[in-house]
C-alpha cells in the first residue's frame, strides 16, 4: 500500500469536508465533564440536551420509560439511558465514567458524565483530564454544597479552561434573581481563590427546559446566553497551546519494501507548538538537532501541523530517534528531568501511595520507574487544608509528591502543557492503572 | 495568544487524529495486535484508519474474520478484495469448523451470536494476540458506553466492568500478563453519522448491501429479515419484496434490514441524520434478548 492508492484524490482533489456547519463553517468538537448528583437533576439536563438536539432515540426512550415504570419510579429516570450495566440497575447508582454525543450544526460534543457519589475523585478525574469545559449543577433551593467547591477544585487542578456553572430547578425558587445571584456571587468568590480562567453562570430547570436550548422567558432579568448557545460558541481554539512545539515520538515508521526506500519518518500527535517543514528543532533527550524536512499525513504533505493532528515528521539529517523521544526547538524545550514534583491523585482501592513505593509510569510515550521519594502534604479538597503529617494516600486522596525515575522525563508544568505535564503511574504487579499526576515542577 | 482561525480542525480530522494515534499506540506497545474486520462498515473505516496511520507502510498486523457461516454473499466477496487489494493476511476464526470439532454447539434458536465467543477466544489464543482493534463505538450501546479505549481483558477474555481501568489524558495502559489481552476500540468516540461522514469524505467503498436496494424479506418482531438459506422464512410469514438497506451488518440469521430509498452516502447520510431510532435498536436481534445482553456478552469475552 502506497499513498497513491488510498482515497481517490487527495486533499488537493477538493475532499469533501464532512458537514458544514452555519455560514459553511466545519463543525468542530467540544469534550465537557458533568459533575453533580442526581439529586442536582444532571440526568435530567443531559436527558433535555439530548433529547432537544434529537441526539436521543425513539427506542432509547421506551426502554428507560418502560424499565422506570416498572421499577415504580414517578418519572422517567433518565440517569437509565447509561446506567445499562446490570449492577447499576440493581443498586440504582452509577459505576463509572459514561460518555455520551450529541451534535449541532456548529459542533460535536463528547460528554464525559462523572457520577456523583460513588468513587468520586476518580472519576472526576478521569473525566476532566480531557475536558474543555465542566459544567457544574447546583439546586437553587440548596445553593452551594460541598460537593460543588469540590467539583470546582478538581476542574482546577485538572486545568479544564472553561466552567460552567449551571443553577438549576429555578422553576423551584420562583424563578428569584436574588437567589441565583447570591449563588452566583458566593461561587466567584470561591473561584477567584482557585485557577479558573473562564467562568460562566447560568440560571436554568432542566425539567422546564428555561434557559437550556432557548432564553427564558421566566428570567427576563438574566441577560446571558442559554446553556446549549454557550456550549456551542465557547472559545476553544485558543485554549491549545501554540506556542510551545512538543511533538512526542509514538512510532518510527520504516517501510520494508522495495517501492518506498530510505524512508524514516516519525509519527506522533502534536501536543502543542506548530511545526513546519524548514524548522529548526532538537531532537530530546539526545539534544541533537535538525530541520524538518516535511510534514507528512497519509493525504499528502502538509504545511504545518498542530494539536491535535497525527502526522508523521521528517528531518532532514539522520539523527537515531526512537519511541518516547521529542521533538522540540532549540531555544524553547521541556526540562529534561528526573527528579519530578508532582501533584498526584491516587486511584487504587488495595494499596495505598506510601513514600518509597516503586511504580511503572507513563508519561507522554514514555516509559519510566519511579521512586517515590517525599510526600509533602495530602490535601483535603474540601477545605483545601494540607495536612503536612499525612504518611499515605489513599483512594480518591490528593497529595504533593515527590518522584525520582530511573530514566529523564521530557517535562513540562502541568499549568503550561497538559500533555507534556500529564502522566499516569501503573502498579508493577498488578498493572492497574494506580494515579494520576500533574507535574508542578521538574528539574 | 489567540490562535487564527486556520489552527482549527473539523470534528472528524479530531476523530480520525485521536484513532489513528490509538493504533499506533497499540503497534508500538503490543506484541501481536490484530483487526476484527467484518466487512461491516464500522472495521472498514478502522482498516482505512489503520491504513492512514502507518503509511507509507504497509499496516502492520493481520486481519481476523469471526465467520459464524451465515453470511451474506456480497459482505465475504468485499472482504475477500479488499484483504487481497492491501496485501493483508487475513485470519478466519470459522464457527461451523469449531461446530464441526465439538467446540462450540447449535443453541436452540440457532442465532450464532453466543457461540462466536468461544470462537473467538480460541482463535486468540491459538494465534497468541494481545491487543484486538475492534469497531465497537460507544454511542451504539449503553454497555458500550461505559467502555475503554483500552479494554482489558483477563486469560478468559472477560471484561469486568466494574473493574476498569482509569483512562486520563491519551495515556493508554496496555500492559497485561502472558494469556491477558487487550481490546482496542479507536472509533469509541465515533457515532453512525460520523462514520458516515467519514465514509462521504474519504470516499470509501463499503458492501452494495448497505445502499437501498430490492429484496424479498419476512416481517418478524417487526423488523424485517432478509429471506435466505440461514433464515427460511417459518410457516404464516408472508414473503414480499421491499426496497430496503443494512444500517449495520453482522450474522445473516440476526441482522435485520430497514426500508430505504437512501441508494448513496448522501441519502443515507439524510435518512441517518432524521432517523429516530437506534441502529441495533432497529436492526439486531441479538440485543433484543434483555435489556442486559450486550453487557452478558460482553463480560463472556464478545467484542
Amino acid at each position: 500500500m502506497t499513498i497513491e492508492t488510498l482515497a481517490p484524490g487527495g486533499a488537493e482533489d477538493g475532499r469533501l469536508s464532512g458537514p458544514a456547519g452555519p455560514e459553511g463553517r466545519p463543525m468542530d468538537l467540544l469534550r465537557f465533564a458533568t459533575a453533580g448528583s442526581v439529586d442536582d437533576g444532571k440526568s435530567t439536563l443531559i436527558g433535555r440536551l439530548l433529547y432537544d438536539t434529537k441526539s436521543l432515540f425513539t427506542d432509547q426512550l421506551a426502554a428507560v420509560e418502560a424499565v422506570s415504570a416498572a421499577r415504580g419510579d414517578e418519572y422517567t429516570n433518565l440517569a437509565l439511558l447509561t446506567d445499562g450495566l446490570r449492577a447499576e440497575r440493581e443498586q440504582g447508582i452509577t459505576i463509572d465514567v459514561a460518555y455520551r454525543y450529541f451534535a449541532t450544526p456548529r459542533r460535536k460534543f463528547i460528554i464525559a458524565d462523572t457520577p456523583g457519589h460513588i468513587q468520586y475523585t476518580r472519576n472526576m478525574v478521569t473525566g476532566a483530564s480531557t475536558a474543555d469545559l465542566a459544567l457544574i449543577l447546583v439546586d437553587a433551593r440548596k445553593g452551594l454544597v460541598e460537593q460543588s467547591r469540590r467539583h470546582a477544585f478538581l476542574c482546577s487542578l485538572l486545568r479544564v479552561p472553561h466552567l460552567v456553572l449551571c443553577v438549576n430547578k429555578m422553576d423551584l425558587v420562583d424563578y428569584s434573581q436574588e437567589v441565583f445571584e447570591q449563588i452566583a456571587d458566593e461561587f466567584t468568590a470561591f473561584a477567584a481563590k482557585l485557577d479558573v480562567p473562564d467562568l460562566t453562570v447560568v440560571p436554568i430547570s432542566a425539567l422546564k427546559g428555561d434557559n437550556i436550548v432557548t432564553r427564558s422567558e421566566n428570567m427576563p432579568w438574566y441577560e446571558g446566553p442559554a446553556l446549549l448557545h454557550h456550549l456551542e460558541r465557547v472559545h476553544i481554539a485558543s485554549d491549545r497551546n501554540l506556542v510551545d512545539v512538543r511533538f512526542p515520538v509514538q512510532y518510527v515508521i520504516r517501510p520494508q519494501s522495495t517501492r518506498v526506500t530510505d524512508y524514516r519518518g516519525y509519527a506522533g500527535q502534536v501536543a502543542s507548538g506548530v511545526l513546519k517543514p524548514g524548522d529548526e528543532v532538537m531532537v530530546l533527550p539526545s539534544g541533537f538537532t535538525s530541520r524538518i524536512h516535511s510534514v507528512e499525513t497519509a493525504d499528502g504533505p502538509v504545511a504545518e501541523a498542530f494539536p491535535p493532528m497525527s502526522v508523521t515528521v521528517r528531518l532532514t539529517d539522520e539523527i537515531d530517534i526512537s519511541r518516547g523521544d521529542l521533538i522540540c526547538r532549540p531555544n524553547n524545550a521541556p526540562a529534561v528531568a528526573q527528579d519530578i514534583e508532582a501533584m498526584v491523585c491516587w486511584m487504587d482501592e488495595t494499596r495505598p501511595l506510601q513514600v518509597g513505593g516503586r511504580y511503572a509510569i507513563k508519561h507522554t510515550t514514555r516509559a519510566a520507574r519511579a521512586i517515590v521519594r517525599g510526600l509533602h502534604y495530602r490535601l483535603d479538597i474540601n477545605t483545601l487544608h494540607r495536612d503536612e503529617s499525612a504518611g499515605e494516600l489513599r483512594l480518591n486522596e490528593i497529595g504533593r509528591v515527590r518522584l525520582r525515575t530511573t530514566v529523564p522525563l521530557l517535562a513540562d508544568e502541568y499549568r503550561r502543557n497538559r500533555t507534556t505535564g500529564g502522566f499516569v503511574i501503573i502498579d508493577e504487579a498488578t498493572n492497574r492503572t494506580v494515579g494520576a499526576g500533574m507535574i508542578v515542577e521538574a528539574a | 495568544m489567540t490562535a487564527p482561525a486556520a489552527y482549527q480542525v473539523t470534528h472528524l480530522d479530531a476523530l480520525e487524529a485521536e484513532s489513528i494515534f490509538v493504533m499506533r499506540e497499540v503497534v508500538a506497545e503490543m506484541e501481536r495486535p490484530v483487526l476484527l474486520f467484518s466487512g461491516g462498515k464500522d472495521s472498514i473505516v478502522m482498516l482505512r484508519l489503520a491504513q492512514k496511520a502507518f503509511a507509507p507502510a504497509h499496516i502492520p498486523f493481520p486481519v481476523m474474520h469471526v465467520d459464524t457461516g451465515h453470511n451474506f454473499p456480497e459482505v465475504l466477496e468485499y472482504r475477500d478484495r479488499r484483504v487481497a487489494e492491501l496485501g493483508l493476511h487475513l485470519v478466519v476464526a470459522s464457527v461451523p469448523e469449531a461446530l464441526a470439532s465439538g467446540l462450540v454447539r447449535e443453541s436452540a434458536d440457532g442465532m450464532r451470536n453466543r457461540i462466536q465467543t468461544p470462537v473467538l477466544l480460541e482463535a486468540v489464543e491459538k494465534h497468541r494476540f494481545d491487543a484486538l482493534f475492534g469497531g465497537a463505538r460507544r454511542d451504539e450501546e449503553k454497555a458500550r458506553a461505559k467502555e475503554r479505549m483500552f479494554s482489558f481483558r483477563d486469560e478468559f477474555g472477560q471484561w469486568d466492568p466494574k473493574n476498569q481501568r482509569p483512562e486520563l489524558w491519551a495515556l493508554y495502559n496496555g500492559r497485561h500478563h502472558p494469556g491477558e489481552s487487550i481490546r482496542v476500540f479507536p472509533l469509541s468516540n465515533w457515532t453512525e453519522l460520523d462514520v458516515w461522514h467519514y465514509i462521504a469524505r474519504e470516499r470509501i467503498e463499503l458492501p452494495s448491501i448497505y445502499y437501498a436496494h430490492e429484496r424479498e424479506v419476512v416481517e418478524r418482531d417487526g423488523m424485517l429479515y432478509a429471506v435466505n438459506e440461514f433464515l427460511p422464512a417459518r410457516a404464516g410469514e408472508e414473503r414480499f419484496k421491499a426496497q430496503v438497506r443494512y444500517r449495520t451488518v453482522g450474522d445473516a440469521s440476526c441482522t435485520a434490514a430497514v426500508r430505504s430509498d437512501a441508494d448513496t452516502v448522501e441519502k443515507v447520510i439524510e435518512e441517518v441524520a432524521a432517523t429516530r431510532i437506534t441502529e441495533r435498536g432497529a436492526t439486531r436481534g441479538d440485543d433484543r434478548v434483555s435489556e442486559a445482553a450486550m453487557e452478558d456478552r460482553k463480560r463472556e469475552g464478545y467484542f
